[in-house]
């Protein structure tokens, strides 16, 4: 029938024939393109791999985090290996620059990391393989601020981090190692997971007193407006470790 | 093909002789196409996305909520004033859903918080992109005449620029993009006018070349034009890219025009006879004075130590003549009167000292091949031709050659260029932020005749300065001004009197900030005078020294005479005081040992001040705040009375927090602080 009708209309055919060809083209457009990227060759393996620097950066969305990601390959002994191939990966709008990488010669790869566009954790992979082709990998938070968060990164920096910052540099004083009873670090999630947001807003606004904490904790609701109050916690929730799930939803996601 | 052609015929002629036959047909075309309106509307993009979402919810804990959220069809924000008519909530379906927070697919996050309501802006206003348009490739990247993409994630922070034209706390981007807009000087040549009425205004002092042959050879101008970072790493001249022909005549232009003023130069020392001792002398005051505040050195390890507020020094040897920099320490603002350097009253002895180890540091590689011929008439004339296309004058003042106006072209609105109006580069994508990137980068890419220089930027200060170019857009202009949240203006308050030309001789505002004019790098001034007590603040002009037992000391001594001195307390006692309260009204001494005491308990027990201040030093450890051992000997009763009541009403951006004190609390405090006259902890933990 189709035949028929073909070969009595020729304009018909064209039709059939420009719309196969149409779909053939998207077809080709929508096969595995990236399967042509040639692979990098590993000159050595190694059997573990570790964070040299660069994890737990505060970046922000779409944006290149400021320290570029190290990460170094060891064989059994604890040696660094050189030429073991990394290999990045991370959930879908990460860029790594390079992405296959192999490790100079203190075994180390060092990787440019830009961050997708939207805020939160990002849970990243360094992955390499060893001898037997067995693949082995590291995980590598990294954290994109949003708006909120920033803004209570930077309350933090002003105010928090002078008691609540672990370590203390020349250029950032801390005065950790000073108080009676220590601050937690805000990374501490074992601690501020366990808060729900209405108990840090209390905390900070009226004092370590209003929940039955040190009194070494001033009130800083006088200081802080409400806003900024909730940044500070947004800000606690971003780089909790381990993650800060919100109530609920891991009931949600099953 | 004739047969083709007559069967068509003959099966036309066979329809239009049979009616019956033909109606049929028609009505179920007719039926087909009419079912096209429904089914395009059926299969439409958003009413997937939305299908979609609702199964996507239904598999959460809280989909009963969701659900009752749920309105279907096209969700439209339209906001007539702002010229917003967004529907990007038909598909982005839970962007009000606070509880979908966690979700990481698109399009169904919830939108991260923001200071700002959906319904209040839109989405257009910050995001840009089609508001009205339904699907996604129309939405998010028409670039169709007079349309715009949406824009990438990393440069959002420039539509807050649109409206917020102050520093912002959460747009860390924009407030580094706009600083550096300013001081890398890009705004000597582009002019960037802002909604209410001024322009951006530079703030590197680019010095004035006019009396340059004073200060510098020719040598080292064609050295440093040639490449400034070769000189200095932080050098804030661009690098134009000059052929050494070129280079050579600018310089001997430059030379050639310069005017000898008298004073720019003092008979230099004699090469001292015992260089080491002196160098070691001289590095000391060099540390003593200072300088370190102001002027970085890289030391041996390449890294870069000290302040960004005046040059690096690290090869300024090689760069001025001795007798210049005697001249120059002397008096600086003889040479450059709008310099932020001050007057540091040294010595005759000190300056020689000072000028020989400064004269010392320098990089002999810099100017060792750099041999120029002595410079021609003709040479001379096509420097000054040059300079005047370049355009130097535009940053730097030269005798002779007048400031262009509008050298290049204005910035005003760059942000809403439309992408029909931009050139690209092979290979470029065809976006405004990526034209702007490029052109930040590598200025001349776009043509070898562009006279653009360029900057030794990294990739996040062109991401910086990209953010902020893209804020300055029509829609800036075009906002009701009840939106447009204006910068804090920098006053142009100057002291007056005796004590007004000794501050500006010492520059005191380079540095503090009084009545909204100055620097930021030390304590803001405006109330001083109600703040501290007279002998205190006369013998820290004497001997100035840090409060703060973890910051670095960065006031100089300036060598001043007892009359200078007694000048410039009486001006800051006098006329920096605070309208709140009467700095007297509360006695220095003399509170009765009770109150003293419950002072003390409140201080160690109540609000727990030593974790922040030190009253006894053998006891106390905190270090963040001012040491208080001798406060009582320093502040004014109804200072401290008042700071404790609420520190940010005086002291703006302080980080003693509000306690909200009681009266009888802060008296009591007061009497405890002001019984620490002596750094002996009285009346502490003993």
């Amino acid at each position: 029938m189709k035949a028929h009708l073909m070969k009595k209309t020729p304009w018909l055919s064209g039709l059939f024939a420009s719309a196969v060809c149409a779909a053939a083209v998207l077809c080709a457009g929508c096969g595995p393109r990236q399967a042509s990227a040639p692979a990098l060759k590993a000159k050595a393996t190694g059997s573990a791999i570790v964070v040299v620097s660069g994890d737990k950066q505060l970046g922000s969305p779409g944006s290149a985090l400021p320290q570029p990601l190290i990460v170094q390959v060891n064989d059994d002994q604890g040696n660094a290996v050189t030429g073991a191939r990394v290999e990045l990966s991370g959930p879908k709008g990460v860029l790594f620059d390079p992405a296959e990488v192999l490790t100079d010669d203190n075994g180390q790869a060092t990787v440019k990391v830009r961050l997708a566009g939207v805020s939160g954790r990002y849970e990243l992979t360094a992955a390499s393989q060893d001898a037997h082709g067995k693949s082995f990998d590291i995980p590598v938070a990294e954290y994109a601020a949003g708006y909120q968060q920033q803004v209570g990164y930077k309350i933090d920096a002003k105010y928090c981090s002078r008691c609540h910052d672990e370590e203390s540099t020349t250029e950032q004083v801390s005065n950790y190692d000073n108080l009676a009873v220590p601050p937690h670090a805000f990374s501490n999630g074992g601690v501020y997971n366990k808060l729900s947001g209405s108990d840090l807003a209390a905390i900070i606004a009226h004092g370590g007193p209003a929940m039955n904490r040190s009194a070494l904790m001033p009130p800083y609701g006088w200081t802080l407006t409400k806003p900024e109050i909730q940044a500070v916690i947004a800000y606690i929730r971003l780089v909790s470790d381990p993650p800060y799930a919100a109530p609920g939803v891991g009931y949600a996601n099953r | 093909m004739q047969t083709n052609k007559t069967g068509f015929l003959s099966s036309i002629r066979a329809f239009v002789r049979d009616p019956f036959r033909m109606f049929g047909m028609v009505s179920v075309i007719l039926l087909l196409l009419l079912t096209i309106a429904p089914a395009k509307d059926y299969f439409s993009q958003w009413r997937g996305y939305q299908r979609q979402y609702l199964r996507f919810i239904g598999s959460r804990g809280d989909a009963v909520t969701l659900r009752r959220h749920f309105t279907g069809g096209i969700q439209q924000i339209w906001i007539p004033k702002l010229d917003v008519v967004d529907r990007c909530q038909s598909c982005h379906v839970g962007l009000a859903e606070a509880s979908l927070a966690d979700v990481k697919e698109q399009p169904f996050r919830a939108h991260p918080p923001i200071p700002h309501k959906l319904t209040e802006f839109g989405c257009t206003m910050c995001h840009r992109g089609q508001g009205a348009a339904t699907t996604v490739e129309e939405a998010h990247h028409s670039e169709m005449a007079g349309e715009e993409p949406i824009l990438p994630a990393r440069y959002i922070e420039s539509s807050c620029g649109q409206c917020h034209h102050e520093p912002l706390e959460g747009a860390p981007k924009l407030n580094r993009g706009r600083v550096a807009l300013a001081r890398y000087g890009c705004v000597h040549c582009h002019t960037i006018a802002l909604p209410e009425g001024s322009t951006m205004q530079a703030t590197d002092n680019p010095p004035p070349l006019s009396h340059i042959a004073d200060k510098t050879t020719r040598e080292w101008i064609y050295a440093w034009l040639k490449d400034p970072a070769s000189y200095s790493a932080t050098a804030t001249m661009p690098n134009f890219q000059l052929s050494d022909a070129d280079a050579g005549d600018i310089s001997a232009f430059l030379i050639a025009n310069s005017t000898p003023q008298p004073g720019d130069t003092i008979a230099p020392p004699a090469a001292s006879g015992d260089a080491a001792s002196g160098s070691d002398a001289g590095a000391s005051l060099y540390g003593e004075s200072f300088c370190a505040s102001c002027h970085a050195t890289q030391n041996e390890a390449g890294n870069l130590v000290g302040g960004d507020l005046g040059p690096e020094l690290t090869n300024v040897g090689g760069k001025v003549k001795p007798g210049w920099l005697m001249a120059w320490m002397r008096d600086p603002q003889k040479y450059d009167p709008q310099t932020p350097m001050p007057q540091y009253r040294w010595t005759d002895p000190q300056l020689k000292l000072i000028v020989s180890y400064v004269e010392g540091k320098t990089d002999p590689d810099f100017l060792a091949n750099v041999h120029l011929q002595p410079a021609t008439k003709a040479q001379i004339a096509h420097g000054k031709k040059l300079v005047i296309e370049y355009g130097c004058a535009s940053c730097h003042v030269i005798a002779g050659v007048p400031k262009p106006d509008n050298f290049a072209p204005e910035l005003s609105r760059i942000g809403s260029k439309p992408v029909v109006q931009l050139v690209f580069l092979p290979g470029m994508k065809h976006t405004l932020p990526a034209y702007l990137e490029q052109k930040i980068r590598q200025p001349r890419s776009f043509g070898p005749s562009l006279h653009m220089p360029r900057y030794n930027f990294n990739a996040g200060q062109i991401e910086d300065l990209t953010t902020a170019l893209l804020s300055l857009t029509d829609r800036s202009f075009s906002l009701p001004a009840s939106l447009q949240v204006p910068a804090v203006r920098e006053t142009s308050y100057q002291p007056a009197g005796q004590a007004g030309q000794l501050m500006a001789s010492l520059n005191c505002q380079s540095c503090h900030r009084i009545n909204g004019h100055g620097g930021t790098m030390a304590p803001d001034l405006s109330w001083e005078g109600s703040s501290v007590q007279r002998a205190w603040l006369d013998n820290f002009l004497k001997n100035p020294n840090t409060l703060r037992p973890t910051l670095i000391r960065r006031m100089p001594r300036f060598n001043l005479t007892d009359a200078e001195r007694t000048t410039l307390t009486d001006y800051i006692l006098t006329v920096y005081q605070t309208p709140a309260f009467d700095r007297d009204a509360m006695p220095l001494a003399g509170y009765p040992p009770q109150l003293i005491e419950q002072g003390r308990q409140l201080f160690y027990s109540k609000y727990d001040c030593q974790s922040c201040h030190m009253v006894n030093p053998n006891v106390d450890k905190g270090y963040i705040g001012p040491m208080l051992t001798h406060v009582g000997a320093r502040l004014n009763a109804a200072w401290i009375f008042h700071y404790l009541k609420d520190p940010q009403a005086l002291r703006p951006g302080t980080i003693e927090p509000n306690q909200h004190m009681s009266d009888d609390d802060a008296r009591a405090l007061t009497a405890f602080l002001m019984a620490q006259k002596s750094g002996a902890g009285q009346g502490a933990n003993q």
